[in-house]
């Protein structure tokens, strides 16, 4: 299909077609099996359908058209990029896969076995040449968030340039100033790859296209989340929606999903649910879900439970924050305001972190859920050892909370279904004894 | 009749109740391919008002006889409590899993928790260390109580378990004391996830078949200092529980 149209293009930019194509069926073999056998989708949801077989064809043919204009394009695994400042130069800012298995031998010739599968299966994009994505990209944006990640720049920037920012890991003043430091470097690193200067206005319209994004997605999530007597579109429908915002070119994007969002909310108003009454709703929690990785997804959503949000880097923690460009006059002031935004961003890597758990409780209650899942990747020491203290601080609150630990691999899917299925049967029982207990 | 069909990893296992909820009928069968056949064959010609499936196979099975199904931990806690309605704690070991799971009064189950995908801590790895010894289950859970030295076994993962054994061996450690190691590594495992909950009731049922295990009940016990029973049938608990289902939810619609 899309893949032999971009037979050219493809082998042009060094991916390995074959291996590709085959890895790009299996992927859309599963998420026909998984998302489209779905009863009662949005209409607007046949966008998202139309890009996911295109994803690895006319959204590359695009970027690689940017880059003909030497516009940059960079490939990043981590929400602290400053795509802004990409989309601001013209260019183009995507994530990168990291969500599949089938990857995660090849990595395993360079890297340590126990390390997240995320690290793992993004490397071995990189050697196989299966991602496109990572073959269109000028460089890939590195981060120091943990140690996977940042020594893995080092072996991986043997194969494809790298550029690394250094991520504080605390939020003192002086670690702040640091971070400013570290996104003026990058507008100038992104200068070097354009060969020119990028100026204010340029960088002003790069944040308001970015702020109109993030605003869908929050609207999609108020919509999805905020009212339990109806939902008006599944959780791993939406978790899609959110994995494509990571690829997609961000104005058609958030036209698509404000689109969406127009139709969610007319079915808010006509009472159109794709869960039935009493469906309990449940949050995750933890680490960034790439795509393909829709296992927990699936597992509770066939099991008979409704995911509402995403408390995740694809999920919430990439949204809720906006750019203040109100003030602004000059550079200096727009960087320390985008700086003051990316702050916010509560990712486990900070010490202390109070402010994630704070929020996941005021979540909670907003959206009226009846439990949360806590979710990390197998060896993702900082948010399996987080995991600790929101459990925590879940369980004084009296919320059901079922912690998961697992990889890509799909040995471990019944096991996770079983854990689930007896989760959301003990949360219908807690929930039927609460009405007991007040009507006695 | 009221049947309960639980398909473990390793064992398949299908017990029914009648009107009055006595047990009248059981079996243990190995998990092999197409156990919906063979559920299918022992079932013919038998009285059936009500299916539930429980277990891993629990979803062939619903295909199959398209009956009920519910989840293992609530299986446990049905089944357990049916015996002995003075506890509130169940812990299960079963072939490639181990659960603690949390009872109210009424027996309804409250909170779980249960093994990652990882085999530390299973019925699998009691397999793998007798095999290594050379001994059967039975067997090797006997000579426990003989050993004379407490070693211990530090690797989480059953496979590096594995090598630490063959390395005991090597060492010439006497075969109870290295059976003690084995036990010790599974009931510590066992006791900091029961020790997660805060547990009041004196009794913990113990389920499934580790319950079998004389050598690992008497150390289970110890270190939770409280009594721990292995329930009657103890492999068959999840398939009673399930039975048991069958008749509540008959008797409701
Ligand atoms: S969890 Fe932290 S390191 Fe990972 S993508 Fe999110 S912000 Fe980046
Ligand atoms: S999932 Fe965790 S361990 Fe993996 S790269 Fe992200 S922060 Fe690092």
């Amino acid at each position: 299909m899309s893949v032999e149209e971009h037979r050219k293009l493809l082998s042009e930019i060094n991916v390995d077609v074959d291996r590709h194509a085959k890895m790009m069926n299996m992927g859309l073999e599963s998420y026909k099996a998984q998302f489209m056998s779905q009863k009662n989708r949005p209409e607007a949801m046949k966008y998202f359908d139309w890009f996911m077989s295109e994803i690895q064809g006319q959204r590359i043919a695009e970027i690689n058209e940017l880059r003909k204009q030497k516009k940059p394009s960079v490939g990043a695994f981590c929400i602290f990029v400053p795509e802004e400042i990409i989309v601001g130069a013209g260019g183009a800012c995507f994530g990168l896969c990291g969500g599949s298995p089938a990857t995660i031998a090849d990595a395993e010739t360079e890297l340590p076995r126990n390390i997240c599968p995320l690290i793992k299966s993004a490397h071995g994009f990189k050697l196989q040449r299966t991602c496109a994505y990572t073959q269109s990209s000028d460089f890939i944006y590195g981060e120091t968030t943990c140690e996977a990640k940042k020594k893995t720049w080092e072996i991986l920037n043997k194969h494809h340039p790298v550029h690394v920012m250094n991520i504080p890991h605390m939020k003192r003043d002086k670690d702040l100033k640091m971070w400013k430091e570290e996104i003026i470097e990058f507008k100038e690193h992104i200068e070097e790859v354009t060969g020119k200067k990028l100026s204010l206005e340029e960088m002003l319209e790069g944040t308001r296209i970015i702020n109109e994004k993030r605003k869908a997605l929050l609207r999609l999530d108020s919509l999805r989340g905020l009212n339990p007597e109806v939902m008006p579109i599944t959780g791993k429908d939406a978790l899609f929606v959110t994995q494509m915002g990571f690829l997609d070119d961000p104005k058609r994007y958030t036209q698509k999903v404000n689109e969406l969002c127009d139709e969610l909310e007319k079915r808010v108003e006509d009472k159109i649910s794709v869960f039935e009454k009493d469906t309990p709703r449940l949050m995750i929690l933890g680490t960034p879900i790439a795509p393909p990785n829709w296992k927990l997804h699936t597992a509770v959503e066939s099991s008979g439970g409704a995911i509402i949000n995403e408390e995740s880097c694809i999920g919430h923690r990439y949204y809720k924050d906006n750019v203040d460009i109100d003030n602004i006059k000059n550079e200096d002031d727009l960087m320390s305001e985008l700086m003051k935004r990316y702050s916010e961003v509560d990712c486990a890597c900070f010490t202390p972190n109070t402010p994630r758990i704070d929020k996941i409780l005021k979540m909670y209650k907003d959206r009226q859920a009846d439990g949360v899942i806590y979710y990390t990747l197998s060896f993702c020491h900082t948010y399996n050892i987080e995991s600790f203290l929101v459990t925590e601080a879940l369980e004084a609150a009296g919320i059901p909370c079922l912690v998961i630990e697992s990889d890509y691999s799909p040995e471990d899917a019944g096991q996770i279904k079983t854990r689930v299925e007896a989760f959301l049967e003990s949360i219908s029982f807690k929930k039927k004894a609460n009405k007991l207990k007040s009507k006695s | 009749m009221y049947w309960g069909v639980d398909v473990g990893s390793t064992y398949t296992k299908i017990c029914g109740i009648n009107e009055k909820k006595e047990l009248v009928d059981m079996s243990v069968i190995p998990t092999i391919v197409n156990q919906d056949e063979i559920v299918k064959k022992y079932l013919k010609d038998k009285d059936i008002k009500m299916l539930v499936s429980t277990g891993y196979g629990r979803h062939m099975i619903e295909e199959t006889f398209s009956c009920l199904v519910i989840s293992e931990i609530k299986a446990h806690a049905k089944g357990a409590y049916f015996f002995n309605n003075d506890a509130q704690m169940v812990i299960d070991l079963g072939g490639q899993d181990s659960k603690v799971i949390l009872l109210d009064k009424s027996g309804g189950f409250v909170d779980f928790k249960m093994n990652d995908k990882c085999a530390a801590g299973t019925g699998k790895f009691l397999e793998i260390a007798a095999n290594r010894m050379g001994l059967n289950l039975d067997e090797f859970s006997k000579i426990g109580f003989d050993a004379n030295k407490k070693l211990s076994i530090s690797s989480m993962c059953a496979v590096f378990a594995e090598s630490e054994v063959v390395s005991l061996i090597a060492k010439r450690e006497s075969a109870s004391n290295i059976c003690y190691a084995v036990h010790e590594s599974i009931a510590s495992r066992l006791a900091s996830m029961a020790n997660k909950f805060a547990c009041k009731s004196e009794v913990i049922l113990f389920t499934g078949g580790g319950a079998l295990d004389s050598f690992l009940v008497s150390l289970l016990s110890e270190k939770l200092e409280k009594t721990i029973l292995p329930s009657k049938y103890p492999q068959l608990t999840g398939a009673i529980g399930a039975a048991l289902c069958g008749y509540e939810i008959y008797q409701e619609v």
